[in-house]
């Protein structure tokens, strides 16, 4: 869970780059970068659920 | 305000009295990381408090000696226009052209020199930025390990892409994104990124022991010393001037008449911060929470290093008001709902301060297509910097273990890695939430 959100979020930054290139005009590119917005925060989002299921009690990945 | 900025192009030289003016203003931003360093020291436990404070100032020399070697190398153009590729008909410069060691600065322009300056100060406030979140149990040696990387890899490439030229800052001339990227004080470059590191380094190492127990609430670990943390945050505010105002001379090319203002928003910001979390955790509490007032005061002052140069007075203070809106509540959400053992505050601090700064720079600035711009730079940094900072992370904690061991843990970390505490004589009491 925690590596598949990680996986995702670069994919929002290649879509924010796809938008640049392929919408000249304002305003379908600012909702292009929106969205690509939005499938980095949901990778953030199981990413961050990832590493609550994987500290159990008070167990880290560091021990 | 009168617009500062201008779509990117050749930025014109510095007049001798601006470079003055900003060498002067560099020498006052050290204070900025001397104050994150106090508050760094005080949100964590007394037991740890000698060790904390030689790790912020292990990092601060790892972190320049590492970007003076090599780092530089990557984030300036003093040995050219810099690695580009050109995709899509575009050109994006995508690394800097330095020399190494920083091998003939001496000959570059005073301009160069400032700018170098900047990054050099830059980098070692971002590189304390996550030992705060890994207080109580990161080694020094971790905490050093971690600033080697941010200033060798990781800082250079972004520093590059949004302050030299880079192609975040090249947006507005490439596709027309208002001037390109700004960041004039560092909100993405040092906060957004130092969050982004002080995430990482949270779930790489994992909670303190004791912070989160198999049922129950997440146990409370306050700070040792509350005034620490205030004095820390009023020296912050010098140095933020200082890095604020050196900023928008060498990065949006502000002339002087704008300097005031500038200054004026930074402490607006900061002050609206501050109101605004002493009255939610009034009436969340029944009182003012002091170390949660001071986050609140830092969130402004991060909020303030994108968007003080850009804003009108009025706008700056709603800035700083959203900010300490927004950060006792996501202290309290990263504690207690997501789990994130974070004793300085830094990810929601640095991160969501500068991510509303950065975002309100975009909304006010006068130049169309600069909220893309913004946005884009966030999604660059959000998409690409934390899951390479993870993977960083990750490698780098099978070599240099990043968290100390149980009895390391156990009798503090001054004890355990310096052999002397930072009070003797005090007495220390047990630690009931160590169980």
């Amino acid at each position: 869970m925690k590596f598949a959100g990680l996986i995702v979020m670069p994919a929002g930054f290649f879509l924010s780059i796809a938008a640049l290139v392929l919408f000249p005009a304002a305003a379908p590119r600012t909702a292009f970068i929106l969205c690509a917005l939005a499938v980095e925060i949901v990778g953030l989002i199981v990413a961050v659920r990832g590493h609550m299921e994987s500290r159990d009690s008070d167990a880290g990945e560091g021990r | 305000m009168t617009p500062i900025i201008s779509p990117a192009g050749p930025t014109p030289p510095l007049p001798e009295a601006a470079i003055v003016l900003d060498l002067l203003l560099l020498v006052l931003a050290p204070l900025a990381i001397a104050g994150v360093a106090l508050i760094n020291v005080g949100l964590g436990r007394s037991r740890s408090a000698a060790q904390a404070l030689l790790g912020n100032m292990t990092i601060i020399s790892t972190a320049l000696i590492g970007f003076a070697l090599v780092g530089a190398t990557f984030a300036t153009n003093l040995g050219g226009p810099g690695h580009i590729l050109n995709i899509a008909g575009k050109p994006w410069n995508w690394l800097g052209e330095g020399p190494f060691f920083l091998i003939g600065i001496g000959n570059a322009s005073a301009q160069s020199q400032l700018e170098i300056l900047f990054e050099f100060l830059a980098v070692a406030l971002a590189a304390i930025i996550p030992w705060g979140s890994g207080a109580d149990r990161l080694r020094l040696s971790a905490g050093s390990a971690i600033a080697a990387v941010l200033s060798i890899l990781v800082f250079p490439l972004l520093a590059h892409w949004v302050w030299t030229g880079g192609w975040l800052a090249q947006l507005g001339i490439n596709f027309g994104a208002g001037a390109g990227f700004i960041d004039p004080a560092g909100a993405a470059t040092v906060h957004l990124l130092g969050g982004l590191s002080a995430l990482a380094v949270v779930w790489v190492a994992g909670s303190r022991r004791g912070k989160f127990p198999k049922e129950g609430f997440a146990t409370a670990m306050p700070g040792h010393n509350a005034v620490y943390i205030l004095f820390g945050c009023l020296i912050a505010l010098v140095g933020w001037l200082g890095f604020n105002l050196a900023g928008a001379s060498l990065w949006l090319n502000a002339p002087l008449a704008a300097l005031p203002v500038t200054a004026l928003n930074t402490m607006l910001t900061a002050a609206g911060a501050l109101a605004a979390t002493y009255t939610v955790t009034r009436v969340r509490f029944g009182k003012p929470d002091a170390s949660l007032c001071a986050n609140g005061w830092l969130a402004g002052l991060v909020a303030s290093s994108a968007s003080a140069a850009i804003l009108s007075p009025v706008p700056a203070l709603l800035v700083g008001v959203a900010a300490g809106i927004v950060t006792p509540l996501l202290v309290e959400v990263l504690e207690l709902a997501v789990t994130v053992d974070d004793p300085s505050g830094a990810i929601t601090v640095h991160a969501s301060g500068a991510l509303i700064g950065l975002i309100a720079a975009g909304l006010f600035a006068p130049l169309p297509g600069q909220f893309i711009a913004q946005l884009v730079g966030i999604a660059t940094i959000l998409g690409l910097f934390l899951p390479l900072l993870y993977l960083l992370f990750k490698i780098l904690n099978r070599f240099v273990p990043f968290r100390v061991d149980p009895d390391g843990e156990r009798i503090g970390m001054d004890l355990h890695e310096l052999g002397g505490g930072a009070y003797p004589e005090f007495v220390i009491h047990r630690d009931d939430s160590y169980r």
